[in-house]
């Protein structure tokens, strides 16, 4: 049985989970779907053609993703205290989990935007749509149910990633499995860690799927 | 910029008559080329295309797939940029126009496409207001031109609509609405038929014409069949392998097809040949045989059949018939058999040719 000390650790680190998990999603969404418009649109056949930035861009991008997290977040330890102002805690796994986050998301609504028919975006010119207005009235509102499928995937991904933020004290549903669970044996802690874990990928997969099912229905 | 008038939104052109409208709209061509560069090599979409089309008037522009159709309607409203020779909208020199100038072009310019290109992300009535709010028209202006465009397309009650959930010919509609809503001069198709069904293609035909006559704007539209051009279009242009092969009024083009493009392009809507008298026709004649002539009418003469009957001086069957009237010019074939004691030789002055094609035996029909 869980004593209710360990009920109250679960429940910090859950509430730790989702404040690492969100603001660094949130950020993740701030920064990623400009990088992707920037991608599309920086194409040598996109609509603000700047194939030189782009490429500068695109390998940023993959220099970020091929670093694996664990590496990141101690990577990332000068500038997250520059950042942060700290090198421990949740909020000093934000910052790294963002910056890994951001790549990511950042791809994924890049193939999204990319899928959004050219004639859509030829229409729009001959209507006599700006560029930005191009960004704002189709690619985005047309991409919008691949970026929220993505912006899910991205979520979940974070939700896993965000296990390895105990390494640098941040604490979180993961940090309690392995120093309760691991270390200490506790077969109960681990059950519950995984059960909270899975309850919460599945609401938020189910969140994701509605919304996408919902703008599909259109 | 020459006496254009002002981009559509002020209330002085929306009071506009139809008649002070149609001063605008002429496009010309002026020996305009587009040479397409890619790692494979240059290829030539368009060679030295001079052309005028009028004010007001619905133009065709037909060729095969490939024929570089696409391309020449594209470089009215800069879609595509040519890469020789000039396009003037109502006179002026469209290459040297910046963003903003674009913009302000495409906004006397409409575009319809072959597959509608609607945003499905936005309602039927979101989709038609996009070009006024992206010119920045107040709210209640754009609500009440929306309302009137899409009155004028016959789609009253679906402005809340997803255009998923239309058929193609609304789509369509909702498609002319939009580039209605800013009051062009001038309208582009691009296929705007050929994803339609034929009922479908003759309500939007009908409908592009009544506009034209209504608002008088200047249509230019492609298409890769005759049939439309001969519904709805006063001048057509036939376009092969990038040059301007054939041109003139729609009923000179179909009356007398000069190029072996316009000829195939036109085969289609032939029947030719009935089959039952493909197979019994003869080369020679033998006694009692009927003599079967075919009359072709390219819009000069209307077929004269008491003249028919009497330059024959026999008897005079009509086997087939194939004439239809096109901008008032009785254009096509007939095929008449002629009994014994007939002059064919005399049927020339009947039609606007005339020759002997065969013979049959009477007797069979």
């Amino acid at each position: 049985m869980l004593t209710p000390q360990m009920i109250d650790r679960l429940w910090q680190a859950l509430q730790d989970t989702l404040l690492m998990v969100g603001v660094s999603a949130g950020i993740a969404v701030l920064a990623g779907i400009p990088l992707a418009v920037f991608l599309v649109t920086s194409d040598r056949n996109g609509i603000f053609p700047a194939p030189r930035l782009n490429r500068i861009a695109g390998a940023l991008v993959n220099g970020f993703r091929a670093v694996p997290f664990i590496v990141l977040l101690v990577a990332l330890i000068p500038f997250t205290r520059l950042v942060a102002g700290t090198t421990i805690g949740v909020w000093a796994a934000i910052v790294p989990l963002a910056v890994s986050a951001t790549p990511f998301f950042a791809r994924i609504a890049e193939v999204s935007l990319r899928e959004v028919d050219p004639g859509l975006i030829e229409a729009a010119q001959s209507i006599g749509c700006r560029r930005w207005h191009i960004v704002r009235h189709v690619l985005l509102p047309e991409a919008l149910p691949g970026i929220i499928g993505g912006f899910t995937i991205t979520v979940v991904t974070m939700i896993g990633a965000s296990a390895m933020a105990g390494a640098v004290g941040a604490g979180g549903l993961g940090d309690v499995a392995i120093r309760y669970g691991y270390q200490r044996f506790d077969t109960t802690v681990m059950m519950a860690v995984i059960a909270i874990l899975i309850v919460l990928v599945c609401a938020v997969q189910f969140a994701g799927d509605t919304a996408v099912r919902r703008l599909r229905a259109r | 910029m020459t006496g254009a008038p002002a981009i559509a939104g002020s209330p002085a052109r929306a009071a506009a008559t139809s008649e002070a409208r149609r001063k605008g709209g002429t496009v010309s061509f002026e020996g305009l080329g587009k040479v397409y560069r890619s790692s494979a090599g240059e290829v030539t979409a368009l060679s030295d295309i001079s052309l005028d089309i009028r004010a007001g008037e619905i133009f065709g522009i037909i060729g095969r797939s490939g024929a570089g159709k696409s391309s020449l309607l594209r470089t009215i409203n800069r879609l595509e940029q040519p890469t020789s020779g000039r396009v003037r909208i109502d006179g002026e020199d469209i290459a040297g126009l910046d963003e903003s100038g674009l913009v302000g072009l495409r906004r006397r310019i409409g575009m319809i496409f072959q597959h509608f290109n609607l945003l499905s992300a936005k309602t039927v009535r979101e989709n038609v207001a996009l070009p006024l709010r992206v010119a920045g028209v107040a709210r209640d202006e754009i609500a009440q031109r929306v309302d009137q465009t899409l009155a004028l397309v016959g789609l009253e009650g679906k402005g809340d609509t997803y255009p998923s959930r239309l058929s193609g010919g609304q789509k369509q509609r909702v498609g002319i609405a939009r580039a209605l809503v800013s009051r062009p001069e001038i309208l582009l198709c691009d296929e705007a038929t050929s994803a339609l069904d034929p009922e479908t293609t003759v309500s939007i035909l009908t409908l592009l014409k009544d506009i034209n006559r209504r608002l008088g704007l200047t249509i230019v539209l492609i298409t890769h069949e005759m049939s439309v051009i001969r519904e709805i279009c006063d001048r057509v242009v036939v376009i092969e392998k990038g040059e301007i092969v054939e041109e003139g009024p729609v009923w000179q083009v179909f009356g007398t097809p000069c190029h072996a493009a316009t000829q195939a392009l036109l085969q289609p809507l032939e029947n030719g040949l009935p089959e039952d008298l493909a197979h019994r026709l003869r080369d020679t004649a033998r006694p009692g045989d009927e003599t079967v002539v075919e009359l072709r009418f390219a819009g000069h003469r209307t077929p004269d059949l008491t003249g028919l009957a009497a330059a024959a001086g026999g008897t005079v069957r009509l086997l087939s018939s194939q004439v239809e009237r096109i901008q008032g010019h009785a254009i096509g074939q007939i095929l008449v058999g002629l009994g014994a004691g007939a002059r064919p030789e005399a049927l020339g002055q009947i039609a606007d040719s005339a020759r002997v094609i065969g013979y049959v035996d009477a007797t069979d029909d």
